[in-house]
């Protein structure tokens, strides 16, 4: 790796903590961006020369501060009256600054950095957007690419964003335990969205969305190391690193999605699993599960199969039924129907999920299931009717793709 | 004389590397390893998972007390170690050196080993 490409990292990934903490002393939104953008320009000419200091952040935090303070008194002598407000809070020594700097401050501020961007009014995309702007750095031409618009319609929406939440109160005081945990679960369902912008990504799209996935670890990682006693953290992580572990083989050649039993298991990272059970088996001893939790360890049962023969359906009803009760919903169910396929056969599964049709009638999944549960007992004409439907339903190519596999399977079957 | 190479690094900045720049990291690092092995120097290398992964068991409290994350908070995180069989100090340095060229960064700590069992320390 170059010095250049060194330098690139050790920013980005000093972005998120350099932010947040100027955000606190500028209580500004874009003076904090526009001071750590200039930090940055420094960071690339003095560290090139010097080698990079020991604590890139506190670095960047520190010139990030001094430059625009700069620039408030340069504007300061040019108008004739000057702003005392504008700087009073902001008069603090270094070293009372360099105090603050090893405070457990960072927690705080990086989950508030975080938490702007949960902005209740803002559609989910919008917060996901904007939170890989301003947290994680990525470039609008990025983001952008991610999701598939173009870059100007995404500075458009970026710049809407950003001004709702400039008008919106930033609670900058230190939040009590409530308002913590608050903040946290809503974090938390934020980089998960990230990841699931990455993670249902079709074949043609993969390329350009699986970065929101590492970003979203990235971002889970960092919370986890804030907070690390917080078993939904942990969970929430570990169902990022599981899922991700199947990425390399999540489409074959042709660019289909291939089914969890039909994916080549040798391709899967067991790295990615390891961390991902290493970090279950933490979650489980805090005795507090959560809906991540449960999921997270769903889809360890599926790591740790070697054939899709070997998966341990009753151990997967089991925590299904758990997430039943933390977490109704007729999805869940529908998922547990597939685990009941396997332990008692189709026609219970079928019979579990018919009750659904009404609150899930307009769902993809459900039609998908359902079909697959109809062929299998060979009603055909019902089940293609199934599969018609979750088609008509699909919201991504893919999705569609992925239920013909089913339909030409059945045609084939059915002649032969 | 056996010599632990503990490999320190600021993790969110290792962890901030793309799987392109991780993989070519690792690729040239293959590379002094190689040269190693052939002339018989290098024992076991482990690279450890992040330390949210960590659990410690501190053992000054009775009973010994859990908590989440690694032993230290420092700014830089043990992310793994080679040991490397080396007739000096200065030989030893001289291999660390390889390796930080291959990883530039963070920080070697070159720490002499006074008892390797890598079979347990069975004799049978």
């Amino acid at each position: 790796m170059t010095d250049l490409a060194w330098i690139d990292a050790a920013l980005s990934s000093a972005r998120p903590q350099a932010v947040a903490a100027l955000l606190r002393y500028f209580r500004n939104l874009d003076t904090a961006e526009e001071a750590f953008q200039n930090a940055c320009l420094r960071a690339l000419s003095t560290w090139s020369k010097n080698g990079p200091p020991r604590d890139p952040a506190a670095w960047l935090i520190f010139v990030g501060r001094n430059a625009a303070l700069d620039d408030v008194r340069r504007a300061k002598k040019r108008t004739s009256l000057p702003d005392d407000a504008a700087i009073s809070d902001l008069d603090d020594t270094e070293a009372a600054a360099a105090e603050r700097l090893d405070s457990a401050d960072y927690r705080d501020d990086i989950l508030r950095l975080l938490f702007i961007c949960v902005h209740p009014e803002l559609p989910a995309t919008q917060q996901v957007a904007v939170a890989l702007r301003i947290v994680s750095g990525l470039t609008v031409r990025q983001i952008a690419r991610a999701f598939l618009v173009s870059e100007s319609a995404m500075e458009q929406r970026i710049t809407r964003a950003k001004a709702r939440i400039g008008d919106a109160k930033v609670p900058f005081e230190t939040p009590g335990a409530p308002e913590r945990a608050e903040r946290l679960a809503a974090v938390v369902a934020m980089i998960y969205l990230i990841f699931n912008e990455g993670y249902s990504a079709g074949r043609d799209t993969v390329e350009q969305r699986a970065p929101l996935c590492d970003e979203a670890i990235r971002l889970a990682r960092l919370l986890l190391r804030l907070f690390p006693a917080e078993p939904e953290v942990m969970g929430l992580t570990a169902l990022m690193l599981l899922q991700h572990s199947r990425a390399a083989a999540r489409f074959d050649a042709d660019g289909q999605l291939v089914l969890l039993d039909d994916q080549d298991r040798k391709l899967w990272s067991h790295a990615l699993i390891a961390e991902g059970q290493a970090l279950i088996d933490k979650a489980m001893r805090h005795r507090r599960p959560g809906a991540y939790q449960v999921q997270a360890a769903i889809a360890a049962l599926h790591a740790h199969a070697v054939r899709p023969d070997d998966t341990d359906w009753t151990q997967i009803d089991l925590l299904y039924q758990t997430l039943e009760r933390l977490q109704p919903s007729p999805v869940v169910t529908l998922n547990r129907a597939v685990a009941v396929s396997k332990l008692s056969g189709p026609a219970a599964a079928l019979e579990m999920i018919e009750p659904l049709a009404n609150r899930l009638g307009g769902y993809f999944h459900f039609h998908g299931v359902k079909g697959a549960f109809l062929k299998d007992l060979g009603r055909v004409a019902e089940a293609r009717t199934a599969f018609d439907q979750a088609i008509a339903l699909a919201n991504t190519p893919a999705e569609a793709a992925h239920i013909r596999q089913h339909l030409d399977k059945l045609n084939k079957e059915s002649v032969s | 004389m056996q010599y632990a190479i503990l490999c320190y690094h600021q993790e969110d900045v290792v962890g901030s590397w793309s799987k392109e720049q991780d993989d070519a990291v690792m690729a040239k690092l293959m590379v002094v390893q190689e040269r190693l092995v052939k002339q018989g120097r290098l024992g076991p290398v482990v690279r450890l998972l992040p330390t949210t992964a960590a659990t410690t068991l501190r053992k000054d409290s009775d009973p010994p007390l859990v908590i989440d994350g690694p032993f230290a908070e420092t700014k830089e995180q043990l992310l793994g170690f080679y040991v490397v069989d080396c007739t000096s100090l200065d030989q030893a340095l001289e291999t660390a050196r390889e390796l930080a060229a291959a990883n530039p960064g963070g920080a070697y700590e070159i720490r002499p080993i006074g008892y390797f069992a890598p079979n347990g320390g069975s004799t049978k």
